[in-house]
């Protein structure tokens, strides 16, 4: 199975530090972070980091697991594990930024809506992601991206954090696959 | 990851990654009970009937908000007022409630064995919600994970059941997963409630409840049934209170960091003190509590499975 890498630690740290700087510069007031488990959780933890050290204000960061809310539940083989969503802020009135390492098919960006409306009316809900690697199956585009690539079906892009893969690096996989039979 | 058992009849079928697995789930779960909006779409469109054959207000009401906050539809089926009570078997009640595509069914019956009977029968997944004398091992389950909130381990803990524990469905299942998990289980009640040859479960068997009250890390009180054999074991309720029931004079010689639990219905004054049921060291509540959760996590681990298998 090939490799290509595509982003080191260092890589990974600018590119979410520009990501940082875009949503201070888009002045959008109050917001809290919310990142979608598992690896949406560290990014949000980093991207938090950078926006807290360049406006010098705490930004509170949340924890959504969307197994609950997956439209495939009959369809998967094995069960998905139920991880905690932890929200430690108050949803309503407040802006909200949807963290996820990986932009797809957009199906776990709507659960993860679905499981934030759940918990109350958020201001407005914004989305960010270190990777946007295209063949989205429902009308969801992000509001910051760390960087494009643009992936074939078959291929898998793997973002690495060290709190959940002991290092820091995004690499995309050749593998095949037969979840999309079209170009 | 998933059960490695399709039905939960009984605990002695669970692998302890299982037990983990259930545990884990559930308690990941219980953030939405404590939700303003406490409903998640996991089993949206999924039918659960609930066939309780025998009373049941605790386990039937727990297993009704654990499918519906998962957004499963229960349905309730009863003896009473049913096909059963117009002569139809309950095998006949079974397949035609199986003929209307259940994707799990659960059975409460005063009968022992008969869960594993219908599981038989079914092609979907079966869960024992207490059958005869035989086992509850959802009462099991939500056991375990309420005492391991409190004492964050099971391994080396000395747990006291006490009471009927040849009548108790919930001792027998207790037995199984509490000493299968690692604690030191100890059986205490008038020498007519314990079963013969109980000892070839692990347990320790005791007469006296004050020899095994102050080694005890939790004490498990079990209820007089009245509805079964119970009432003839024993010369009067009086009696069986003064000497297995637990009350604010044999609690002093309790450890201070005791937990007390009954399944419930409680007898108040028979097998356990007002005072002991509503004291500090009472988490009969979080009992009740925890089963939704547990519940939850059973419905949903045994929902999802893929692909059914028809059995034709």
């Amino acid at each position: 199975m090939a490799e290509k890498h595509l982003m080191s630690e260092v890589d990974m740290d600018a590119v979410i530090k520009s990501m940082a700087k875009q949503i201070i510069d888009d002045g959008l007031g109050e917001v809290a972070l919310a990142g979608i488990r598992t690896r949406g959780v560290p990014l949000a933890d980093w991207l938090a980091k950078h926006i807290t050290a360049l406006s010098k204000k705490l930004i509170k960061v949340g924890a959504i697991d969307i197994n609950l809310y997956r439209d495939d539940l009959s369809e998967v083989g094995s069960q998905p594990i139920v991880h905690r969503t932890e929200i430690p802020f108050k949803i309503d009135g407040t802006g909200i930024i949807l963290v996820d390492d990986v932009l797809y098919t957009g199906r776990t960006i709507r659960s993860a809506l679905d499981a934030l409306i759940d918990f109350g009316r958020p201001k407005f809900i914004k989305l960010a992601v270190l990777v946007d690697r295209g063949w989205r199956e429902l009308p969801i585009q992000a509001d910051y991206v760390g960087k494009t690539v643009k992936t074939k079906a078959d291929e898998v892009i793997k973002v690495m954090f060290q709190s959940t893969d002991g290092k820091n690096e995004v690499i995309l996989k050749e593998q095949f696959s037969a979840r999309h039979k079209h170009p | 990851m998933s059960l490695s058992v399709r039905h939960l009849l009984s605990v002695k079928d669970l692998t302890k990654k299982d037990v983990d697995l259930i545990l884990k789930t559930a308690e990941n779960l219980q953030e939405i009970s404590k939700r303003p909006v406490k409903k998640v779409p996991a089993l949206r469109g999924k039918t659960i009937p609930l066939c309780f054959f025998e009373p049941s207000t605790r386990t039937r009401a727990s297993f009704e908000i654990a499918a519906k906050r998962l957004s499963a539809d229960p349905i309730q089926i009863s003896s009473f007022g049913n096909s059963l009570s117009k002569g139809e078997s309950l095998l006949d009640t079974v397949k035609n409630l199986e003929a209307m595509d259940p994707d799990v069914l659960v059975i409460r019956h005063p009968h022992s064995g008969m869960p594993h009977l219908m599981a038989k029968e079914v092609s979907c997944p079966v869960i024992n919600a207490g059958d005869g004398i035989n086992e509850h091992p959802t009462q099991a389950l939500l056991d375990l994970m309420t005492i391991l909130q409190v004492k964050k381990k099971i391994q080396g803990l000395h747990v006291a059941i006490i009471g009927d524990i040849l009548n108790s469905r919930v001792a027998r299942s207790n037995i199984i997963l509490l000493t299968k998990m690692g604690a030191k289980v100890h059986v205490a009640g008038p020498a007519s409630m314990i079963p013969a040859g109980v000892e070839q479960y692990g347990v320790q068997v005791v007469n006296d409840i004050r020899e095994v009250i102050p080694k005890a890390d939790v004490i498990m009180m079990l209820r007089i049934q009245r509805e079964r054999e119970s009432a003839s074991l024993f010369p009067s309720l009086r009696e069986y209170a003064r000497f297995f029931g637990l009350n604010k004079n044999n609690m002093k010689e309790a450890k201070k960091d005791v937990v007390i639990m009954h399944p419930g219905p409680v007898n108040r004054g028979v097998e356990i003190a007002p005072e002991v049921a509503d004291g500090p060291h009472s988490i009969i509540l979080d009992q009740v509590t925890n089963g939704v959760a547990v519940r939850m996590a059973l419905l949903y681990l045994m929902c999802g499975e893929g692909e059914r298998k028809i059995k034709y």
